[in-house]
C-alpha cells in the first residue's frame, strides 16, 4: 500500500480526518521551509505535500502563486527540492508528496524524476496540468519507483471519468472542492457533498477534500464523505502574517 | 496518431476541471460545425460583416525594387482590421448555438480582442476581455475599441504583463465559468481542439487565396508563401490548403526581439526546445528548468513564448520553414510598404513582409505571397515613439 494511504488510514483509525497541508518548495526561505515541514509533521500532518514552483500555474490563485513565484526568484528548482529531500530521508513521519505542474519535471526527465523521487523518500506526485488522457507516460515512469500518480478530480467530473481515474489508482484521490483555482473561500458550494458521495464510491482508496480550505469547521458537513482534507493557503498567509505552522495545525489536532 | 496530436506536438495538458469544457466543445465540433444552419449563418457573416472575400493585391513598385513578385492577401481588409474575425465569428457563432452566453478571450495585440467583441456584439453575447497591463498601454486604440462596442476588460499585472500571462488568467476565468462562458481562444495553440478548431475557421485565408493567385497568374502556383507566427493562426490558415502542393515553399517568420546577443525573442521554432504551456506539448522559450522565459517584439501579438502544435509538426518535418526578422527590420518593412504601396501593415505583419525584402536576393524572378494578417493602425502609437 502507498505510504500516503497507509498515513491517511491511521488518522481515520483514531478517528480522524488525515490532515494534508500544502507549501511550496523554499517558502517562506531556503532555512525555515525545513522548520514549517518539521513543525507541520510534529503537528500530525498524514501527508506534506511540497509544491514545485513553476513560472505559470493556471490552477493556483493570487496566494499560492505568489508564494511559488517568490521561491523561483530566489532560485529553487527540482534539482534543490530532491537533493534536500533526499539528505532528510527518513526524518518525516508524514508521507510526502509534489505538486507541481507538468514543464519542469517533463525537463527534468521522467525517469531520472521517479528515481530520484524514491531516493528522496516520496511517495506521490500531482500534476496539475495532466488530466487522465495524457497521464500514461508518466505513470509509466513513475510505478516502478513505486511513486503514485495523485488523481484530481472536481465537480464537474462525471462518475463515468472518475471510474476511469479510479482504475490502479493509489495514495489518495483529491477532490477539488470548487471550480476555480486554490484559495481560501467563505464558503464551498453545496454540490459538494452529492459528488463527493460519487467519489467515495467509486474510488476505493481515501479521498481527500482541498481548494478553499481554511478551519476544520467548515469540514463538519462532510463527515463520512471524505478521508483527509488538504490546505494550502490558509496556511501561507497564516506564517506570511509572522505565526508558525505549528499554531496553525493547533485547531485541527 | 494520438487525438489532438500533430506528430509528436500537441494534447491536453490542463487541470481536469477544464476537460469537461473541452469535451463538450469537441462534441460541439463534431454536431454544430457540419450544419447547413451553422455552415449557412458562418458562411452570411464572413460576407455580409467581415467583407470575404479579401482581396490578394500585387505590389508593382515594391515588386520592381525588389526584383521579385509580391502578392499580399488582405486580411488587413477585413472588418476589425485583421484575420482574427474569421475565427471569432466561427467560434461565437458556435458558442451561441451551444447555448453560452459570454465569450472569453485573451488578447497581445488587442486585434482578438476587438475581433472577440465585434462577434459578441454580433450575437448579442457579453466579451470579457483579458489583457496584459503591458499591452494595455502599448495597443490603447484598441482598448478603446474594445470599451465601446462594450467589453469588459480586464489588464492582467502578473508576469511579464504580457500575452502568456492574459492566457494564464483567461484559463482560470474559464475554470470558474465554464457553464455559460466560451473560452474564445485567438491563436491556433492552447489544449485541443482548439489548434484544429482555429486551423479550421482560419483556413479560408488560404483557399481563397490560392484560387485568386491562380485565377491571376495562368494558373500557376506562388513559389513562395509567407505569414507572420505569433501563436501561428494567421500562419496556418495561410498555409493549410497549400500544404499538399510541394513546389510551394512555406515560410513562417517568428520575431526576433531586439536580435541582439542575449535579448529575448518570441521565436521559440528557432530558439526553442520541446515543452509544455497552455495545455500544449510544442516548442517553447524556457530555462533548463522548465520555467517559461518571458518573450519580447515590438509586435504585442508575436510576443509569445510558445507556438500551436501544428506549425511545431511542420517545422519537425521540414515541410514549412521557420526564420526570423528583427523589431528593426519589422518596422522597416512597415514604412516600407506604407510608402512604397499605400498600405500600412500591423508590426505583426510587418514581419512577414520584411521577409521578402530581407532575402530578396534569394528570392529573385519568384512570386512570393504574404499573408497581410492585420492592418497598423494600432501600431501608429508605438511607432510615433520610434520614427
Ligand atoms: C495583425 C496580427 N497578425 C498576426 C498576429 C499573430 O497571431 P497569429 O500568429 O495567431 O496569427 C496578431 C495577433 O494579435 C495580429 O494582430
Amino acid at each position: 500500500m502507498n505510504p500516503m494511504q497507509i498515513k491517511i488510514e491511521e488518522a481515520k483509525a483514531k478517528g480522524k480526518v488525515g490532515l494534508i497541508p500544502f507549501l511550496p518548495a523554499g517558502f517562506p526561505d531556503r532555512e525555515q521551509f525545513w522548520t514549517e515541514l518539521a513543525e507541520l509533521d510534529a503537528a500530525g500532518a498524514s501527508v506534506i505535500e511540497i509544491g514545485m514552483p513553476f513560472s505559470d500555474p493556471v490552477a493556483d490563485g493570487p496566494v499560492v502563486e505568489k508564494a511559488s513565484l517568490k521561491c523561483l526568484a530566489d532560485g529553487i528548482n527540482l534539482a534543490w527540492i530532491l537533493t534536500e529531500l533526499k539528505k532528510r530521508k527518513g526524518q518525516f513521519k508524514a508521507a510526502l508528496l509534489l505538486m507541481g505542474y507538468l514543464n519542469p519535471v517533463y525537463q527534468y526527465g521522467l525517469d531520472k524524476f521517479g528515481k530520484d523521487c524514491a531516493e528522496a523518500g516520496v511517495s506521490g506526485l500531482i500534476i496539475a496540468d495532466m488530466p487522465l488522457e495524457e497521464s500514461q507516460f508518466v505513470k509509466d515512469a513513475i510505478a516502478p519507483h513505486n511513486v503514485a500518480l495523485v488523481p484530481l478530480i472536481g465537480l464537474n467530473t462525471t462518475k463515468e471519468r472518475m471510474k476511469l481515474y479510479a482504475d490502479g489508482a493509489q495514495g489518495f484521490c483529491y477532490f477539488v472542492s470548487v471550480l476555480g483555482t486554490t484559495g481560501q473561500r467563505e464558503s464551498l458550494p453545496a454540490r459538494i457533498k452529492e459528488k463527493l458521495a460519487e467519489a467515495k464510491e467509486v474510488f476505493d482508496i481515501p479521498v481527500a477534500l482541498g481548494f478553499g480550505i481554511k478551519h476544520p469547521d467548515q469540514l463538519a458537513e462532510f463527515e463520512g464523505l471524505m478521508d483527509a482534507a488538504v490546505f494550502g493557503s490558509a496556511l501561507i498567509s497564516h506564517i506570511q502574517s509572522g505565526n508558525s505552522s505549528a499554531s496553525f495545525m493547533e485547531p485541527w489536532k | 496518431m494520438k487525438k489532438g496530436y500533430f506528430g509528436d506536438f500537441g494534447g491536453q495538458f490542463i487541470p481536469e476541471l477544464l476537460m469537461p469544457p473541452l469535451i463538450e466543445l469537441e462534441e460541439a465540433m463534431a454536431t454544430i460545425l457540419p450544419t447547413e444552419e451553422f455552415q449557412t449563418r458562418f458562411t452570411n457573416m464572413l460576407k455580409e460583416n467581415v467583407g470575404r472575400p479579401s482581396a490578394i493585391t500585387y505590389c508593382p513598385n515594391l515588386s520592381k525594387d525588389l526584383g521579385l513578385d509580391l502578392w499580399l492577401k488582405r486580411e488587413d481588409l477585413n472588418h476589425s482590421g485583421a484575420h482574427k474575425i474569421n475565427n471569432t465569428l466561427g467560434q461565437g457563432l458556435l458558442a451561441k448555438m451551444m447555448g453560452k452566453d459570454v465569450l472569453l478571450a485573451e488578447t497581445g495585440a488587442g486585434m482578438h480582442g476587438v475581433a472577440t467583441t465585434v462577434a459578441a456584439a454580433m450575437l448579442d453575447m457579453k466579451a470579457v476581455i483579458y489583457m496584459g497591463a503591458t499591452d494595455v498601454v502599448r495597443q490603447a486604440p484598441n482598448v478603446n475599441r474594445m470599451r465601446l462596442m462594450g467589453a469588459e476588460i480586464v489588464p492582467v499585472e502578473s508576469g511579464t504583463k504580457t500575452l502568456k500571462d492574459a492566457i494564464n488568467e483567461a484559463l482560470r476565468r474559464w475554470l470558474s465559468d465554464q457553464e455559460t462562458t466560451h473560452y474564445c481562444f485567438g491563436t491556433a495553440a492552447g489544449p485541443h481542439p482548439f489548434p484544429t478548431l482555429v486551423r479550421e475557421f482560419q483556413q479560408i485565408i488560404s483557399k481563397e487565396a490560392r484560387q485568386q493567385f491562380m485565377d491571376r497568374n495562368a494558373g500557376r502556383l506562388p513559389d513562395v508563401v509567407v505569414a507572420c507566427v505569433g501563436g501561428g493562426s494567421n500562419a496556418i490558415g495561410m498555409f493549410h490548403n497549400f500544404v499538399p502542393d510541394e513546389s510551394v515553399e512555406l515560410v513562417g517568420v517568428e520575431a526576433a526581439g531586439t536580435g541582439e546577443p542575449g535579448c529575448y525573442s518570441s521565436a521559440p521554432l528557432d530558439h526553442g526546445t520541446d515543452g509544455v504551456l497552455h495545455g500544449m506539448l510544442t516548442k517553447l522559450l524556457q530555462t533548463v528548468d522548465g520555467q517559461i522565459e518571458p518573450s519580447h517584439s515590438v509586435a504585442p501579438g508575436l510576443d509569445y513564448p510558445g507556438v500551436g502544435p501544428e506549425h511545431a509538426h511542420l517545422h519537425a518535418t521540414g515541410r514549412g520553414h521557420y526564420v526570423t526578422i528583427n523589431d528593426e527590420q519589422a518596422i522597416n518593412a512597415f514604412k516600407v510598404l506604407s510608402r512604397r504601396e499605400g498600405i500600412i501593415p500591423a508590426l505583426e505583419s510587418s514581419h512577414a513582409v520584411a521577409y521578402a525584402i530581407e532575402n530578396k536576393d534569394r528570392l529573385q524572378g519568384k512570386s512570393v505571397l504574404v499573408c497581410l494578417s492585420g492592418r497598423g493602425d494600432k501600431d501608429l502609437g508605438i511607432l510615433d515613439q520610434i520614427l
